[in-house]
């Protein structure tokens, strides 16, 4: 009775699950089943043997990577990438949102947003060929420094100025759309507050600090906590494309480790241990930042 | 009432213009040098008014067959990209929309789940390498197709939509896939249209899934071609080198830059429309149940 109950549940509604399945199907195909290839960061992969057929050997995989002295260099490359992300690219966005929060001229308002966004939809391909054209080696800023001072830098194949590099990079890229977050909880703050602050007295300044700036508060917090969870995860995409053998001392991260150790020298299991080393300390971030979200009395991210 | 204009606005305009100027002098610059003669883009001078205009550049990457095809490559995956992405999570949103579908939850879950935890780079190679796609678009169509985030968007636009609108239509006769096709997604333009732009953006601008599941360079779209003609010269990639011989002898920064902005070009095209939406879009995102 039970049973025919619920299958009839179920039958009732079977042109949803219908429109479900395409995309559970993806999900399961494309999210669900690579989580299967993690098994072989237990074997010592051989492609003749196959998958299945190769010898377990537990945890020596784990044990090579944390004994190398790679594994050190990843970690402090992957955590300076992400640290200087934090203390400079974010501040930077968010004193933009305020920037333009306080314009007060609309048209000039929506012009410069306008501008300011569309970087984001650029590839990583078109910033790093507009990077070369104005980095490279005979690019404008080496013309004008040889021209003035006589020297040269090679900004793109050196270890001091790989860093600098990505950051100002992130920043051209994605600081103007990182702005939207913030005015959209701007655009919620009840205006009468600010006449409230103006009948006190409060100037600009004083407005900014007390009533702006506690509005987007948890905007703050919970980006912030985001960008901690995901502290092992670099913009892979913009490494990738800026690293050379010249620069790797401070280019290499773990998602490109993987990359090589994986995809160019067919180390499948090593490649697959470090991702996966990757991927669990990242769900232990990302829950304890939701947790620590939510200790600070905000809602969280799930 | 009128607002004052104070110093403190100045100060604020003056910072914001510098700041776009920031944004808008490379353009202009990439503009330039593709449509200076070859010798003048060598120079390496900052200029956005070349001394003379030429379509040269244009011209020779019209007649690099290595460039067109990749261009090609390009619009097929953008659009079979678009298509597929489109389709695949407007109905698998639509579907756990509905709060009372029995199995919502663990649907809900399982999707919420790969937010924060996934195979990574070298299994999901893996996955896409035993299903046979490697050197097929559908490589790079198809594991990105959808993602979590993309579904609790459009699944929170969906819940916005009020109920009461189907159960007139079902009274009056409608299946569940009429509703959707006659009533919800002509509701649902303003999503689609965001979803649309989001997704031929993604597609367009997709580089990293071709170089490692397309070996076949005749079958490359756009952006690993681009890298490829934009690194010769800087040292950058050397070795690995294998941009068409013919495409690779005549490289001058004027050619480059023109790549570069024909590799823009679609994006630039789209960006007036995708404006008008990203920012409500993008709020929809943070807005939680």
């Amino acid at each position: 009775m039970q049973t025919a109950m619920s299958s009839n549940r179920f039958l009732k509604y079977w042109p949803f699950y219908v429109l479900a399945a395409p995309g559970l199907i993806y999900f399961l195909l494309f999210n669900y089943l690579p989580m299967s290839g993690l098994s072989l960061a237990f074997k010592d992969y051989s492609p003749f043997k196959g998958i299945l057929e190769s010898p377990w050997v537990g945890f020596d995989n784990f044990r090579q990577f944390f004994g190398t002295s790679d594994f050190y260099m990843l970690l402090k490359n992957t955590l300076l990438l992400s640290l200087l992300n934090m203390v400079i690219y974010f501040p930077f966005t968010i004193i933009l949102s305020l920037l333009i929060n306080e314009v007060r001229l609309n048209v000039f308002k929506r012009f410069s947003q306008t501008i300011v966004y569309l970087p984001h939809f650029l590839s990583w391909v078109v910033i790093y060929g507009i990077t070369i054209s104005f980095f490279g080696p005979s690019g404008v800023i080496n013309h004008y420094l040889e021209q003035w001072f006589g020297t040269s830098a090679s900004f793109l194949v050196s270890n001091e100025w790989f860093r600098p590099l990505v950051i100002f990079q992130a920043i051209w890229k994605d600081a103007g759309w990182g702005t939207i977050i913030f005015l959209a909880a701007l655009a919620g703050v009840n205006p009468e507050i600010y006449e409230a602050a103006k009948v006190d007295g409060a100037n600009r300044l004083q407005n900014i600090w007390h009533i702006t700036l506690p509005a987007i508060k948890s905007t703050i917090v919970i980006l912030l906590l985001l960008r901690l969870g995901s502290s092992l995860d670099s913009n892979f995409m913009q490494i990738f494309l800026m690293t050379n053998s010249l620069n790797l001392d401070v280019s290499n991260v773990f998602d490109l480790y993987v990359y090589r150790v994986g995809l160019e020298q067919f180390n499948y299991s090593f490649a697959i241990t470090v991702g996966m080393f990757k991927s669990i300390v990242s769900l232990i971030l990302v829950v304890g930042a939701n947790y620590a979200a939510r200790l600070l009395g905000e809602d969280g991210i799930f | 009432m009128r607002v004052r204009f104070t110093w403190f606005d100045s100060i604020i305009v003056v910072f914001i213009s510098l700041i776009s100027l920031l944004v808008i002098l490379p353009f202009l610059y990439i503009i330039a040098v593709s449509f200076s003669p070859a010798a003048e883009s060598m120079s390496g001078t900052f200029y956005i008014w070349p001394k003379s205009w030429t379509l040269d550049a244009y011209s020779y990457l019209l007649h690099a067959n290595s460039f067109m095809g990749s261009i090609k490559n390009s619009l097929i995956i953008t659009i079979m990209g678009t298509c597929i992405s489109l389709f695949v999570s407007i109905t698998l949103a639509y579907a756990i929309s509905k709060k009372y579908l029995p199995g919502r939850r663990v649907m809900l879950l399982l999707i919420f789940f790969t937010m924060i935890f996934h195979g990574g780079l070298i299994p999901n190679y893996l996955v896409v390498k035993n299903l046979g796609l490697i050197d097929s678009y559908w490589a790079v169509v198809l594991p990105a197709a959808s993602s979590a985030f993309n579904i609790l968007v459009i699944r929170s636009f969906f819940q916005s939509l009020p109920e009461s609108l189907d159960e007139a239509a079902r009274i009056d006769g409608a299946g569940e896939f009429r509703i959707l096709f006659s009533i919800v997604l002509p509701l649902s333009k303003p999503i689609i249209a965001t979803f649309t732009l989001f997704f031929t953006v993604q597609f367009w601008n997709d580089f990293f899934s071709s170089v490692i599941y397309i070996n076949d360079t005749s079958r490359w779209p756009i952006q690993p071609l681009l890298r490829q003609m934009v690194a010769i010269g800087s040292s950058n990639i050397s070795a690995e080198a294998s941009v068409d011989a013919s495409l690779a002898a005549n490289l001058g920064p004027n050619v480059q830059n023109a790549a570069i902005l024909l590799a823009m070009l679609p994006i630039i095209i789209v960006y007036p429309f995708l404006q008008k939406y990203f920012a409500k879009g993008a709020m929809l995102g943070s807005i939680k149940e």
